[in-house]
């Protein structure tokens, strides 16, 4: 009822009426960043943790996306599981192992007999028992080809295995990639962590950003009091204080970014090193625009929302006297 | 204007403050609220100021059941009330202007209108010349008089003091009356708590007393308030 009666001038349009929420919304963010400046050391303290904070699941994040892109280059340094026939002999697998050797574009060439394939598995997968009852061991006779290098990079890996398949005793060609299949459910378990470590970072810097705030609301609580006294609603008194726990974020953002890029900027060079040993042109993956923008747009919103927090707990027992 | 209904109000793990308290004022009325200290004067104005709330009985202002009144509805009723204090409550850290200009910035009022309405009500005060200083800079009574010119600067229909002249020498309360009188003629109702007996009873106006939260006299209500006051 207020609202409608409150004493303004006259009657105004819808659009008038926007323009002052407006410029009134911009009034306290400019008002919010003169009391930041006025605090510069206290400010950039805040910012600097939550900079700090907001850096570490970035920087985990980033380390996540380079084992994947880095484990994408991987994919063609496998060996190939080359299935005889069922039938051929043990002796034959060993004659065809020694051609095989021989061919341009292969490394090298190991023999998995039968034999030792279900030793293997009678070992391995605890069916020990039930094994004994086989008469006959249905398993084949394996070669185990590794590509050579040349070949690798030439690009000719998947030719060498359509060759492979076209041979007589051949019965399956199979890429090896239990090993690639491990480090991906690694890699898995990792993003999982930096998830967990974002959440709880994320919570930090809501306390944090709370904490200040709150510090923030006690020193000018005599302030807030008379505005009460004079009829200033809880929202009113929030705003400012909502602009400072958003400027704090952004401020806190930018600086997670900053951090991020300078630490990715400092590893360039030894990563590049390490990947010329290594024969690869792999270089750091950096922030994406969309990932920089995301961090920042995390810390608007933790600044906002852990303001909006504190101040939402400690406006409201903060009754004037007189 | 102001109608109490056999009011009480106990402060938690305290004697009752107000205790079946009846009393009406009416519209355009100026009243006095007396008594010694502790007999409840700041008390019954904060119930009108819904910072306390009552233990029992109504309290209704202007027509509307204070009780009726929910949380977040006290802004708003706060913003029709003028509320002048024995330490004026002023941002020390703003000018006089922008003291004066609180209750309108908090109402959402334009640049302009603010302006005009601030400048208007201190020069009311007689403070004109001082709109840009700190209230540091002014005298302990022109501070009571921005105290003033922030209560009626919204015009407020009701103004309450709680010892608005508590600090100030004979000559400035004497000022400060003049002032509330003033804005008396022009229909505000006024209630006024303060101990300064003799300059009360010079404005000549309805005095109440209260003893120990209770009614002791008023004198529009017979001749009991002889002797008393
Ligand atoms: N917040 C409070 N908590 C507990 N008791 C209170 C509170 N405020 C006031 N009282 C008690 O209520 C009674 C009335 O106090 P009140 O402040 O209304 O008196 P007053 O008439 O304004 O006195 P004074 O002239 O000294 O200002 C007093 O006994 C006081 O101790
Ligand atoms: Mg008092």
């Amino acid at each position: 009822m207020a609202r409608s009666k409150n004493p303004r001038g006259g009657k105004i349009g819808i659009p008038g009426r926007m323009l002052g929420y407006l410029l009134r919304h911009l009034q306290n963010l400019l008002g919010a960043l003169g009391g930041l400046w006025r605090q510069p050391l206290a400010s950039l303290m805040t910012v600097s943790v939550i900079g700090i904070a907001l850096s570490m699941p970035a920087g985990l994040h980033l380390m996540v996306e380079n084992g994947r892109a880095l484990s994408g280059g991987w994919e063609s340094t496998l060996e190939w599981s080359v299935y005889l026939r069922p039938g051929v002999s043990e002796s034959r697998a060993q004659t065809l192992a020694n051609e095989l050797q021989r061919r341009p574009g292969i490394e090298k060439v190991t023999v998995i007999t039968a034999d030792q394939a279900l030793e293997e598995f009678r070992i391995g997968s605890g069916f020990g028992e039930a094994l004994e009852l086989l008469t006959d061991n249905p398993l084949p006779n394996v070669l185990v080809v590794q590509p050579s290098a040349d070949a690798e990079s030439a690009g000719q890996t998947t030719q060498l295995a359509d060759e492979l398949k076209k041979l007589g005793d051949v019965d399956l060609v199979q890429l090896d990639t239990a090993w690639v299949n491990r480090f991906h459910a690694i890699l898995d378990t990792v993003r999982r962590a930096v998830a967990l470590a974002s959440a709880v970072l994320a919570l930090g810097v809501l306390l944090i950003v709370g904490n200040t705030i709150r510090l923030d609301i006690l020193n000018r609580r005599q302030e807030i009091e008379v505005a009460k006294l004079v009829g200033a609603s809880d929202a009113f008194i929030r705003r400012p204080f909502l602009y400072h726990g958003l400027l704090y974020g952004i401020g806190g953002g930018i600086l997670a970014i900053a951090l991020v890029q300078l630490i990715g900027f400092l590893l360039k060079e030894p990563v590049s090193r390490v990947a010329g040993l290594y024969g690869s042109d792999y270089r750091l993956l950096s922030l994406a625009l969309d990932e920089a923008g995301l961090l920042l747009l995390a810390g608007a919103a933790l600044g906002w929302l852990g303001s909006w927090i504190a101040a939402s707990r400690h406006l409201r027992d903060m009754d004037p006297e007189f | 204007m102001i109608r109490l209904e056999c009011v009480s109000k106990r402060y938690p793990g305290g004697s009752e403050a107000l205790s079946e308290l009846n009393l009406t004022i009416e519209k355009g009325e100026m009243v006095f609220l007396t008594g010694h200290s502790g007999a409840g004067k700041s008390t019954l104005l904060k119930l009108l100021a819904l910072i306390e709330r009552p233990t029992r009985g109504q309290v209704i202002v202007n027509g509307q059941n204070t009780a009726k009144v929910s949380r977040r509805r006290i802004p708003a009723y706060r913003r029709k009330i003028g509320m002048a204090f024995q330490d004026h409550k002023l941002l020390l850290d703003r000018t006089v202007f922008d003291n004066v200009a609180l209750p309108l910035v908090i109402a959402g009022m334009g640049r302009r209108e603010t302006a005009r309405r601030v400048r208007a009500a201190i020069d009311q005060v007689g403070l004109l010349s001082k709109e840009k200083l700190l209230p540091m800079a002014l005298s302990t009574g022109e501070q009571q008089r921005v105290g003033i010119a922030r209560a009626v600067v919204t015009k407020p229909d009701l103004l309450i003091a709680d010892e608005p002249t508590g600090n100030l020498d004979p000559d400035l309360s004497l000022e400060i009356m003049n002032l509330f009188y003033r804005f008396n003629e022009v229909g505000v109702t006024l209630l006024i708590a303060s101990h300064d007996i003799e300059l009360i009873r010079r404005m000549g106006r309805r005095r109440i007393v209260l003893h120990e939260g209770r009614l002791q006299a008023d004198s529009e209500a017979g001749g009991q308030l002889h002797g008393t006051i």
